[in-house]
């Protein structure tokens, strides 16, 4: 069902069709909406922009009053400095993102199978109470996950933050599996079973090889909320330099007292967003088919 | 289309194999979503209000009274409040303006559709910085960010203080979730309007009815479970906010909701009690609305 409502938004409508000829008032529209559109581009864009322009001025070379104009000549200056507090953070959140992505995926996967399938009695309950873990704030479970991670003997590592993003992501992988198997028809599955098929054979022979596209909206959705969290990381680890990841070093960097290095902290900010901008870019689509997955309906 | 095939075979037999397969997550779910609510539930009913005191005997809701006479818990509250409000209208508003425009299509329409929709790929902690200065709160000649273009405009009215007034701190603040959050909502109904049949408006046309009336009878009327969508997740966004507020303005008073003094009492002050207190209110604030809600979106489930 979500996968419909992700093509419905994400295709560019026909515009063939309304090729007759506009009359006054439909250019007059067309010219309006157009207007509205740019402004509301320039006013989408400008942060990021700003961000853009200003880290290829060097370390202290903004010049406040013209920090909205392109630089006058490209110095990297504020990259190597930035780049060497960042890279330790940065691989480190790569390589956790990473494990939290796939082990997020591989449970969403089954438990998508059996919710949209394999239905048993008190599956929908079952089903909607695993969606109101997405929904709650964080803070509720912050105390008593901490305590957690030192019982468990992991506390002062970094699979803190693994466990954390798979276990609070199973609600949203679930849902997203749940609601890509629900447009596999039923009928390629009761094939399967008169064949003799089981539950695990369909899911391994027929399910999973449908799934790619699956897999690539969850991965896309677990790793640009885990690498953009914020409220996971400054908890779980306590701030401790030796665990910082791509948003708390930045935050180390960019945190007050240095707000006047402004060359130096765009330049931070937008190495930290490079990753994710990327998978936009390339992967947008995919990202949009998440971001609508967990909407529930539409 | 699947759905319909659904109906048919709601169950496709061998109910209980499905259950072993799903029940790490729910052991999982119960403990680490219920269990740690209810954890966090007898933390703030206890007397543990330092990290050295280790006393944890039972104090009723004294946390929570003691919360109501705190001017900081009243002045995070209000600031959320203020912020909630703006911030949905404003985001459901330039939402709908976005989606309007584009949902007959247009040339360009995925270019557009891209750039509203990036703030959403990235951490606030990193646009806290373009953010912040933008909305610096300098005015006049030593004006920078949005006040210096109003400035070179003519329009220095319009410069203020920003985030930084005690007044108008929160209306500041929502501008940046705005802008975050509108692509996503315009998302959602471009989604709704595509899903309305082409049909109905052509028939309302060739009935001679205005474009403002085919949206407001026609269209809008087809869209309502997306307004619900729309105001149950920006609902629980802004109760949570925290890292947006976080990257702009830290834990500055001015700008200070649940979830940021939530933060410092558990940090700055070791209190846990109080902390899992404010944290167990805003759940109950998100619980209120959301839970009718997955009850609504459970019994349409069921029903089909």
């Amino acid at each position: 069902m979500s996968s419909d409502l992700a093509s419905r938004a994400s295709e560019s409508k026909d515009i063939s069709r309304n090729k007759k000829k506009l009359d006054g008032k439909g250019q007059f529209w067309l010219v309006f909406r157009y207007i509205s559109l740019s402004i509301l581009f320039v006013i989408a864009a400008l942060p990021i922009y700003i961000m853009v322009i200003n880290s290829v001025k060097g370390v202290t070379g903004v010049n406040q009053s013209a920090a909205f104009l392109p630089p006058t000549s490209l110095n990297f200056g504020a990259w190597g400095p930035t780049w060497k507090i960042l890279r330790e953070p940065m691989f480190r959140t790569l390589g956790f993102v990473l494990q939290s992505s796939i082990i997020s995926a591989i449970i969403g996967s089954i438990n998508g199978y059996v919710f949209a399938k394999w239905r048993f009695r008190g599956s929908t309950v079952i089903f909607t109470t695993f969606l109101f873990g997405m929904f709650i704030p964080y803070q509720a479970i912050m105390i008593p996950l901490t305590q957690f991670n030192k019982w468990a003997g992991i506390g002062g590592t970094i699979y803190v933050l693994v466990f954390a993003h798979v276990i609070y992501g199973i609600p949203i992988c679930t849902l997203i599996f749940r609601n890509y198997y629900q447009a596999i028809p039923n009928e390629l599955i009761e094939a399967a079973r008169v064949d003799g098929a089981g539950m695990v054979r369909i899911f391994r022979t027929i399910i999973l090889p449908l799934s790619i596209p699956g897999f690539v909206v969850v991965l896309i959705w677990q790793f640009t909320s885990a690498w953009n969290d914020f409220l996971f990381a400054i908890f779980l680890t306590g701030g401790s330099p030796k665990l910082s990841v791509a948003t708390t070093a930045l935050n180390f960097i960019t945190g007050s007292g240095n707000q006047v290095y402004y060359g130096n902290n765009m330049t931070a900010s937008l190495i930290v967003s490079i990753p994710t901008l990327l998978v936009y870019m390339f992967l947008g689509r995919y990202f949009l088919r998440g971001l609508l997955s967990g909407s529930l309906k539409g | 289309m699947a759905l319909k095939s659904a109906k048919r075979k709601k169950h496709i037999q061998n109910p209980w194999g499905g259950f072993f397969f799903v029940l790490p997550s729910i052991l999982a779910m119960a403990i680490f979503v219920y269990g740690m609510i209810g954890w966090t539930l007898k933390f703030s009913f206890s007397n543990r209000t330092s990290a050295w005191k280790k006393d944890n005997s039972f104090a009723g809701l004294a946390r929570y009274t003691e919360l109501l006479d705190d001017p900081e818990f009243t002045h995070a509250f209000s600031n959320l409040l203020k912020f909630t409000i703006v911030f949905m209208i404003g985001t459901m508003i330039s939402g709908l303006i976005m989606s309007l425009l584009l949902e007959k299509g247009i040339k360009g329409e995925g270019f557009f559709r891209s750039t509203y929709l990036y703030p959403m790929a990235i951490s606030f902690i990193a646009m806290g910085t373009s953010w912040r200065w933008l909305m610096d709160s300098a005015e006049g000649p030593k004006a920078t960010g949005l006040n210096l273009i109003f400035d070179k405009l003519g329009l220095s009215f319009l410069e203020n203080p920003w985030y930084t007034s005690i007044k108008g701190s929160m209306f500041a603040m929502a501008l940046p979730a705005i802008w975050q959050m509108s692509g996503y909502v315009m998302a959602l109904f471009l989604a709704g309007f595509r899903g309305i049949p082409d049909d109905l408006r052509e028939a309302a046309r060739v009935d001679g009815a205005s474009e403002y009336k085919i949206y407001r009878h026609i269209l809008f009327p087809q869209l309502s479970p997306t307004f619900l969508t729309v105001l149950i997740i920006l609902g629980h966004i802004s109760m949570k906010v925290f890292d947006l507020i976080y990257g702009i303005a830290s834990k500055g008073y001015v700008t200070k909701v649940l979830a940021i003094y939530m933060w410092q009492v558990i940090f700055d002050f070791q209190n846990y009690a109080k902390g899992a207190a404010i944290a167990v209110i805003i759940l109950v604030m998100i619980a209120v609305v959301v839970i009718p809600y997955l009850i609504y979106v459970n019994k349409t489930e069921e029903a089909k």
